[in-house]
């Protein structure tokens, strides 16, 4: 009979680099299935999905568009995983930032942009922190676990939002269910002319330089890394654990709260429902794909703002239903840790 | 005749050795010794018999016959039965359910009917224990009764026991052996892992001796001694650091006034503990595991509350103080477990800084180079082989405690707290933190070391206190101290007290 | 009776249902030492494909199992992770939760388009056996799968965790995996087998919201229970009857929103305020009771021999 083993091994360098390239190789065979079914061909549409995106200026730069709030989702993640705080309500965290947007957009009309637009930021950043406060509390004084709370909250949050936009904000003349426009001096500015690129690229792209400062060379840092690798021992070392989980976590919310702030006053204008397709939830994807590092953050933000853009194109130029993006991005992952763990065994006939 | 032979076993792990072709043969009825120092490759060995580890090299006969054994069940169904060191036992079941877990005939589980029958077999193998009874209520003695009649249950013609001593008072090692004697003149074939010469004298009919993963030989217990085990064991004849007598300081550094705390379950810890330690003193803490040593050194480490009195140090009072207060008023801590004392994926270096940030930041920012030049300075001193930005959990365990000594004793502590300090550690590395320890009480300072190893209480140790289920019941001088004396007394049959809380 | 109240008590047990079903599931699992955050995920997958089979052969039956066989490949698919790969639980489950919400609104949108009016079938009809009798008319007007989640699905669920060789290997996996396995019992194996389990009783959750409740698939079905199921268990402290109380709380502030709706009050609070008030009740009730909850000792932590 034959008999195989699995035995656990180094992988070789080489192997390691192309971990990336395999696992997007095997997501593509997985989900081109997916394109068949949809009746358009897979070569195609992998064109349009991967490739035409970056073709145009327009397109390229769309792709940054779309990665902005993926980017600040996906550091705002890293902060508090970081920190071993799970926190899976980044969802309801950006909708406290867009609501406060949506706020703030309307009374600060009066200041110059750059009064108004920090103000903005901030007041985004305040409400997210504040809408991640209350399980953060729950867990570090009362142990109570925070994946639920932050789970359960997001819905709560949806319903403030429906509320919101129904009631108070439901605009008295079309009757649908969005917020008043905000005033012109509280847009987030255009960065290109005649492009939707918008001041929050700037402002992720500045998250994600804070994410590799704070991890790598502040105090706070290594014991939001220390807290989160090794709880125990970060204590026992005089870590105050429960604090820095606290402020990781508020951090986190924070950052969250900017893509609300960024989507409503870089792209709508007012606040909608719709104003996050689950970026939240995106965000601990891309958060995972990066290894909670700030570089990896950014590159796996910008690649699924391709794959966004990408189905994007192809569901216009194929009809094939955008929800391919989502399904792409969520295979990626499994995927991609799957073949994070068998890099490391090799099976062998014994 | 042999009931197993193991013929050419060799497992590696990574790039480590673990057993390296080794030869081993039980036979029937006989109880055999498997001797060797941690690290020797003792409990992998058995792990390969008992189905949970799978050896890369080698060949295994049960009863004369090749078998291949791929999980404990594989094992249980050809007669063998593993004790392992740390209790294969789910704590909110009942010894029944325990004893029956993976070994039911039926599907429905009558809680009446499991429990007779485990009564019946406890009977027959004369082991007391209570089926009814929920496992995390029951002392370690008794877990090891029931993972005995586990074994046994599941009809066993082979035991293996790896280190049953180790967590065991002297008068409940004496009902082990009585009980392992009864087994063997009932057919039962015994395989005994311990680095204990004496008990290897005592208990067994012939000792295998292992040495950094070899067979070094075996022998027929009535024709050697311990003198030549222990040549074969490792290496060289003598060994030991002991203390030297010398006086103690009268200044007391760390005062412990009647404290109480609770364990993790709300429970009941440490009651009314009161404790002194002098200036150069070496306090030993005796007594068998759990017994509230973790949360004593949880609380004078200042990871846990105490509920009531008082802890002072130097005469400052750190009652319910955080971890960096104690390290900030001089108490140097080297915890329980090591892995838990470090933190695994972060590097030599921050794991050497950790506990003194506030040194090695600049408005908040990391003084990097500082960190550094400090983490190679300290690899240097106390011989750590490991590079400044190694991961630490690629460390060996003694290069592990090194690093967490290095960390603690570099400050010149008033204090030093050690939990279980060489648990688990060879040799050498137990050496060098033993007189590390005992620097450390030349130079003045108040040593608290907590261990479960009496050898290493009565070795260095000035004054030995006893605990037993969380309070002190009592305090000898050492040349008062020997194993029989301390052993009634951890096993709570005596209680020998000086001072005010002497009563029950 | 009161009819309110008998009202009230019908919904509960209706708003119920999809829950327990989903939270006995997810008790399972986590019993055996994972946590499922794949749960919303299968849920809103089992109440697809639920739906679409029902759709296109005209089968509810039909709908309904091949909606709990989903689960079943779901939960092995978690398995596959969490059990043999052994990556982060939280990451994996959220990461099945995002593919099978794609997979659903993907498929959905290529069979039925993006029209504005969703798609709709005939559910499942309610049982009343007690037809013309007043109070118990109400109470017991019931669908079949109500009567199964409390009168079978439950009993058997604690019976079987219980008083079986098969719970009791489920309860060792789940808080000591080496004990189990050095006592020979392949923990691998158990882990699958409540993943299976556990699946199939989540999809089966979300199928009766699509096939028996709604009668269609729309993109909120679900719209949070699963996270709410997964509450419950630590609300029940892991032991189905006790999580059954958790649903049967929810499900009552969740009812007594919708009646309050019905009622059509004019209130000076959005309605919205209702609709959040279970999820609230639900983050009170694990403040209150999640304090002394004795978590699986093993749970998210992937069990290796060597």
């Amino acid at each position: 009979m034959l008999r195989f083993k699995i035995e656990k091994t180094g992988a070789p360098v080489w192997m390691r680099s192309l971990i990336p390239v395999f696992a997007l190789l095997v997501t593509f065979l997985i989900t081109s299935g997916l394109i068949l079914w949809g009746q358009a061909n897979p070569i195609q549409a992998y064109y349009y999905f991967l490739i035409a995106p970056l073709t145009s200026r327009v397109s390229a730069l769309e792709v940054l568009v779309k990665s902005t709030p993926l980017i600040l989702s996906g550091v705002a993640v890293t902060f508090a995983f970081v920190a071993g705080y799970y926190n899976i309500g980044a969802e309801g965290q950006l909708y406290a930032g867009a609501i406060a947007a949506a706020w703030l957009g309307t009374v600060l009309g009066g200041l110059p942009p750059a009064l108004a637009i920090p103000i903005m930021l901030l007041g985004g950043f305040i409400a997210g922190a504040l809408w991640a406060l209350t399980p953060a509390l729950l867990r570090v004084k009362l142990a109570v676990d925070e994946v639920v709370t932050t789970l359960l909250l997001n819905s709560v949050m949806l319903f403030i939002v429906s509320a919101l936009l129904n009631g108070p904000w439901r605009s008295p003349v079309s009757g649908w269910p969005q917020s008043p426009e905000i005033a012109p001096s509280t847009v987030l500015p255009k960065l290109i002319p005649r492009s939707r690129l918008h001041l929050g690229f700037v402002v992720a792209v500045l998250s994600v330089v804070v994410l590799w400062f704070v991890l790598s060379r502040t105090v706070f840092g290594l014991k939001m890394r220390a807290a989160g690798l090794g709880r125990e021992a970060a204590r026992f070392a005089g870590v105050n654990v429960g604090r820095t989980m606290l402020i990781a976590a508020l951090i986190s919310g924070g950052i969250a709260g900017i893509v609300g702030v960024s989507e409503v006053a870089g792209i709508h204008f007012h606040l909608i429902e719709e104003i996050s397709p689950g970026y939240g939830y995106t965000g601990i994807l891309i958060a995972t794909l990066g290894a909670l590092n700030a570089w990896g953050v950014a590159a796996a933000a910008l690649f699924f703002g391709l794959i966004d853009t990408g189905t994007q194109t192809l569901s216009h130029a194929m009809g094939v239903p955008i929800y391919l993006g989502e399904v792409t991005q969520a295979t990626m992952l499994l995927v991609t840790l799957a073949m994070l763990l068998l890099q490391n065994y090799r099976i062998r006939r014994v | 005749m042999d009931i197993v032979q193991m013929r050419g076993i060799t497992k590696r792990f990574g790039p480590v050795v673990a057993n390296d072709h080794i030869d081993f043969n039980l036979r029937k009825g006989e109880i055999h010794a498997l001797l060797g120092e941690n690290g020797a490759g003792k409990t992998t060995l058995m792990r390969i018999l008992y189905g949970l580890y799978r050896a890369d090299e080698g060949e295994i006969l049960v009863e004369g016959w090749p078998v291949r054994i791929n999980s404990p069940k594989d094992a249980i169904a050809l007669g063998i039965g593993m004790v392992t060191q740390h209790f294969a036992l789910v704590p909110p079941l009942t010894v029944a359910e325990n004893v029956v877990l993976g070994f039911t005939d039926g599907f429905v589980l009558e809680k009446a009917t499991i429990e007779q029958r485990v009564a019946e077999a406890a009977k027959r193998f004369g082991l007391e224990v209570d089926p009814s009874a929920v496992v995390r209520h029951l002392s370690v003695g008794q877990r090891q009764r029931v993972e005995i009649l586990k074994a046994l249950y599941r009809e066993a013609r082979v035991l293996i026991l790896d280190e049953p001593t180790a967590v065991l008072v002297p008068q409940e090692i004496d009902a082990l052996f009585e009980t392992l004697e009864r087994l063997r003149a009932g057919g039962l074939s015994v395989i005994f892992i311990t680095h204990k010469l004496e008990e290897v004298m005592r208990i067994s009919d012939r000792v295998t001796v292992l040495r950094d993963g070899r067979v070094v030989g075996t022998v027929e217990t009535a024709r050697t001694n311990e003198r030549e085990l222990a040549r074969m064991m490792v290496g060289r004849e003598t060994f030991g650091v002991r203390r030297e007598e010398r006086a103690v300081g009268e200044q007391p550094l760390l005062q412990v006034e009647r404290v109480c705390a609770e364990d993790d379950q709300g429970l009941p810890a440490l009651k009314e503990v009161s404790l002194v330690v002098h200036a150069g003193e070496i306090l030993g803490i005796a007594g068998v595991g759990g017994n509230g040593q973790k949360e004593l050194a949880e609380v004078l480490s200042g990871v846990r509350r105490p509920t009531s009195g008082r802890i002072l140090v130097d005469g400052q009072d750190l009652t319910g103080a955080t971890p960096d207060e104690f390290t900030a008023a001089g108490v140097g801590r080297i915890p329980e477990d090591r892995h838990a004392g470090v933190v695994g994926e972060l590097s030599v270096a921050e794991n050497l800084a950790l506990e003194y940030l506030e040194e090695f930041a600049r408005g908040g920012m990391l003084d990097r180079e500082a960190i550094r030049r400090h983490a190679e300075e300290l690899i240097q001193r106390f011989q750590i082989k490991a590079r400044a930005t190694d991961r630490a959990r690629t460390l060996s365990g003694g290069n592990l405690q090194k690093l967490i000594l290095a960390r603690v004793l570099s400050r010149d502590p008033k204090v030093v707290l050690a939990s279980q300090p060489t648990r688990g550690l060879d040799v050498g590395a137990t050496e060098y933190v033993r007189q590390q320890l005992l620097a450390q009480r030349a130079r003045g300072a108040a040593v608290l070391l907590i261990s479960e190893d009496l050898d290493e209480i009565l070795a260095l140790s000035d004054r030995i206190a006893v605990m037993y289920e969380g309070e002190i019941v009592g305090v000898l001088p050492a040349q008062d101290a020997d194993p029989e004396r301390l052993g009634l007394m951890m096993s709570g049959a005596v209680k020998e007290r000086q001072g005010a809380y002497a009563e029950v | 009776m009161d009819t309110f109240l008998v009202n009230l008590i019908a919904a509960t047990l209706r708003v119920a249902t999809p829950l327990l079903l989903a939270a006995i599931g997810e008790t399972y699992i986590e019993r055996a030492g994972v946590l499922n955050l794949g749960i919303e995920g299968m849920m809103f997958f089992g109440a697809f494909v639920g739906f679409f089979v029902a759709d296109v052969t005209g089968s509810l039956w039909l709908g309904f199992w091949v909606a709990v066989l989903s689960g079943v490949l779901s939960g092995l698919l978690m398995a596959l992770f969490s059990v043999t790969f052994g990556v982060n639980q939280h990451v994996s489950g959220l990461g099945i939760t995002l593919l099978l919400g794609g997979l659903s609104l993907f498929a959905f949108r290529l069979k039925y388009g993006g029209r504005s009016v969703p798609p709709s079938i005939e559910p499942f009809p309610q049982l009343s056996p007690f037809k013309d009798v007043p109070v118990l008319g109400t109470l017991f007007e019931q669908y079949l799968f109500t009567y199964v989640a409390f009168l079978v699905i439950v009993p058997l669920a604690w019976w079987l965790l219980y008083r079986t060789s098969f719970g009791l290997n489920i309860r060792s996996v789940g808080e000591n995996p080496e004990a189990a396995d050095a006592a020979g019992v392949n923990v691998f194996l158990i882990r699958y087998i409540t993943l299976a389990i556990g699946g199939g009783l989540i999809a089966a959750g979300g199928a009766f919201l699509s096939l028996a409740q709604l009668g269609a698939f729309t993109h909120g079905i679900v719209s949070g229970r699963g996270w709410v199921a997964l509450a419950l268990v630590i609300f029940g402290n892991w032991d189905p009857v006790k999580v059954m109380w958790g649903a049967l709380i929810f499900g009552g502030t969740f009812a007594l929103q919708l009646r309050l709706q019905a009622m059509g009050l004019n209130l000076p609070i959005p309605y919205e305020t209702f609709l959040a008030l279970p999820y609230v009740v639900t983050i009170v009730a694990l403040v209150i009771a999640g304090r002394n909850a004795t978590y699986p000792a093993a749970l998210l932590k992937p069990y290796r021999r060597e």
